[in-house]
């Protein structure tokens, strides 16, 4: 289906079957209202109805992608390390100015001494989803670096399958502590104070390559790869793409190189789970 | 009361059951996956909107391995994850010895003694294994407490009920007891004497009650006209015996005196008596006549003369008692309104006005008035006679026309009975009706012809 809006003299949309987006926990991916205006202003601007697929672990959405059910997705930057073969990088969102982001390791705001994951051992520890970067990679390098096994640093740890939830087990005290993504935590400071405050941010990661959005390299052709980059990368330029970013807590989209994300790659290396070629 | 406790207590143990077997049931594959953070937010679910005053909500929810170790629990920061169920406290001891059974159990309620809590415990089963359990705490005391709310909000409305409805009790009983007592009081009366009338304020609807209350009075109207029926035959009957024996007394008695009178007169007329026998025979012709005299009074004949009423004779009547009435200071009246001449005798009824006119006069205070009016209708004269003064008490109504029965200083006691004669020797009939300031005599007698010359 092919229609061109007004104003936008820009080649036309070339997939016919609309635009298959994958959305995941690397942002407040329950914001529904946002997400469907979102979509509403991808559609007219590409002129191509836009799909929002979201799924609560980045593990289905990284199946989607692999069973070509999906064209573009916002992943973590650890699966996307995982997909590189399969994805491109799109687009790299910009927060706070910069294409970068940090882990959390959060505590129950009860608990005043922790400053790093070494306080930690021995109590319980909640990780956001497996394939997070900053939820699980981050935490566990750290017990890496301290010489321990992080499969047995905690006397027990589990997933919460998100962010925010991480978030809600800390502040509840189901665990005695989490890794979150910076970007999200803060976020939900401004959204949700009442659940954040009952956290402390007791140590802060080396900033990492921001969460991106990525292309299906078989099903995206270049011409609609270049259409969504434009898009995206032209929100930050107009009023309602700028509304949009707003209410995304981010400033705008950028493109980025694949080293962006080496340190990410550097980590997994340690665990086994890197492959250079 | 008791009962009333243990009804919420059974309510909060059926709703426990139903909770407990629900989310036992949802939390078996975060149990078996390890995942606790799933069963972290089922376990929450109850507690999602919760009312700290309802008791049948839990404190606590949590999920127990098999080997009394909390697996995970919708309060973490009291009952965090691994720890075990009877290092939570003495009461949770005892209820960790309750639920250790392995085998497959029912749902289990368990009150440890003093213990404030109140624990059901859901065993978590599948595929035939016991896996955990899923324990529901609650608070005694909010049970309690709940029980004291419900059984004092009950207290209280079963007083402003009371409040209520106790006004409106007694105005009912006010309205329908009473009367229906009165009611019953008067008809417990009736074998003995006649009832009297309800009074009609006593209830004043037309409803049901109202209804029985008119029929009521409407059998005690019925009563007091039998009865009153029944006096006047007896009064009647008893007139007339008297009637027939003072007739046979008097008749045996002029016969003789007859004799007597005509024997004296024959004496008399010899002459040639001395004094003393003449002033004996004086006596005894005196005697004799006054003998004669009374029993003419008693034996009253209607002369059968043919003479006809005439309306003169009754203003004659009226003439004849002015002079006795200016004399007591009554106010005499007389109405006639009949025909120039009416066909019923005349000396009787002239006799019979005067008799009743006379009393009347007799009877009504100085300065009071006597009313008669005399009318013809329905083939009947019509001769009604009223005056003012002392009512009749109800005792002398029964023997006024009896002979030598009088009521009054002076009279001989013949006047009315020789009227009551009279009046029944026409087939006529006398009533008597006496109230409160009034007397009245109402006489009728039957026209012999029903033509009425004008």
């Amino acid at each position: 289906m092919k229609s061109i809006l007004p104003g936008i003299g820009n080649p036309a949309w070339a997939g016919n079957l609309g635009v298959r987006f994958g959305m995941t926990p690397a942002f407040l991916h329950d914001q529904h209202s946002l997400l469907e205006d979102w979509r509403h202003y991808m559609t007219r601007r590409l002129g191509v109805k836009v799909e929002f697929t979201q799924r609560d672990s980045y593990r289905e959405t990284m199946d989607l992608l692999r069973l070509n059910q999906l064209d573009f997705a916002w992943v973590c930057d650890y699966p996307y390390l995982h997909l590189r073969h399969l994805v491109r990088l799109l687009a790299v969102p910009l927060y706070q100015g910069k294409p970068v982001y940090h882990s959390y390791l959060i505590v129950n705001a009860r608990d005043a001494q922790s400053r790093g994951i070494a306080d930690l051992r021995g109590q319980l520890f909640a990780y956001a989803d497996p394939y997070s970067n900053s939820g699980y990679l981050v935490p566990r390098y750290q017990i890496h670096l301290l010489g321990e096994d992080p499969e047995r640093f905690f006397k027990k740890s589990f997933f919460t399958w998100s962010h925010r939830k991480v978030v809600e087990a800390v502040a509840s005290g189901l665990a005695q502590g989490g890794a979150v993504d910076s970007y999200v935590w803060d976020t939900l400071a401004a959204l949700d104070p009442e659940l954040t405050r009952r956290t402390r941010i007791a140590w802060k990661s080396p900033g990492y390559g921001f969460p991106p959005m990525v292309a299906h390299r078989t099903n995206v052709g270049e011409t609609d790869f270049q259409l969504m980059q434009e898009l995206l990368l032209g929100m930050s330029a107009e009023p309602e793409g700028q509304d949009l970013l707003k209410r995304l807590n981010l400033d705008g989209f950028s493109v980025q190189s694949p080293e962006l994300y080496d340190s990410v790659a550097e980590m997994m290396r340690v665990f086994g789970e890197y492959d250079p070629a | 009361m008791y009962q009333a406790y243990t009804d919420l207590k059974s309510t909060l143990v059926t709703s426990a059951t139903s909770l407990g077997s629900t989310l036992a049931q949802t939390l078996i594959p975060s149990l078996l996956h390890d995942d606790v953070w799933r069963g972290y937010e089922i376990v929450r679910a109850p507690f999602r909107e919760r009312d700290p005053d309802n008791p049948v909500q839990p404190e606590v929810a949590m999920v127990v391995t098999t080997s009394q170790i909390i697996f995970v629990s919708s309060d973490p920061d009291h009952y965090p994850m691994l720890q075990e169920v009877r290092a939570a406290g003495r009461d949770f001891a005892q209820l960790a010895d309750a639920i250790a059974p392995s085998e497959i159990v029912p749902v289990m309620v368990v009150e440890p003694a003093d213990s404030e809590r109140l624990f059901v415990a859901v065993p978590m089963i599948d595929g035939g294994a016991r896996l955990g359990t899923l324990l529901l705490v609650y608070s005694r005391s909010a049970l309690y407490a709940m029980f004291l709310r419900s059984a004092l909000g009950a207290g209280l409305l079963g007083l402003v009920v009371l409040a209520i409805l106790l006004p409106i009790n007694w105005y009912w009983g006010q309205r329908m007891a009473t009367p229906l007592v009165r009611l019953a009081q008067r008809m417990d009366e009736i074998p003995d004497r006649l009832p009297e009338h309800l009074e009609p304020e006593l209830y004043n609807y037309h409803d049901e009650l109202g209804r029985l209350f008119e029929a009521y009075n409407r059998m005690v109207e019925a009563l007091h006209e039998k009865a009153l029926l029944e006096r006047g035959i007896v009064s009647a009957e008893r007139l007339a015996a008297v009637g027939r024996l003072t007739a046979g007394i008097a008749h045996e008695i002029n016969n003789p005196l007859a004799g007597m009178l005509t024997a004296l007169d024959t004496l008399k007329l010899h002459g040639d008596l001395d004094q003393r026998t003449q002033r004996t025979l004086g006596l005894l012709e005196r005697g004799l006549l006054q003998v004669r005299d009374t029993v003419a009074a008693l034996l009253v004949e209607a002369r059968q003369e043919k003479r006809d009423l005439g309306r003169q004779d009754l203003l004659d009547v009226k003439t004849l008692l002015q002079p006795a009435a200016a004399k007591r200071g009554v106010r005499l009246e007389v109405e006639v309104d009949v025909a120039s001449l009416l066909p019923v005798p005349a000396g009787p009824v002239r006799q019979v006005l005067i008799n009743l006119l006379n009393n009347a006069v007799a009877a009504a205070e100085p300065g009071g008035w006597v009313h008669c009016v005399v009318t013809s209708s329905d083939g009947n004269l019509l001769m009604e006679v009223r005056n003012s003064g002392e009512p009749i008490p109800p005792e002398h109504l029964e023997h006024l026309f009896e002979p030598f029965v009088s009521y009054r200083q002076g009279g001989h006691g013949l006047g009315l009975w020789v009227t009551y004669q009279l009046v029944s020797q026409m087939m006529g009939r006398i009533e008597v009706v006496c109230d409160e300031q009034i007397i009245g005599f109402t006489v009728s007698v039957p026209l012999e012809r029903d033509e009425v010359t004008a």
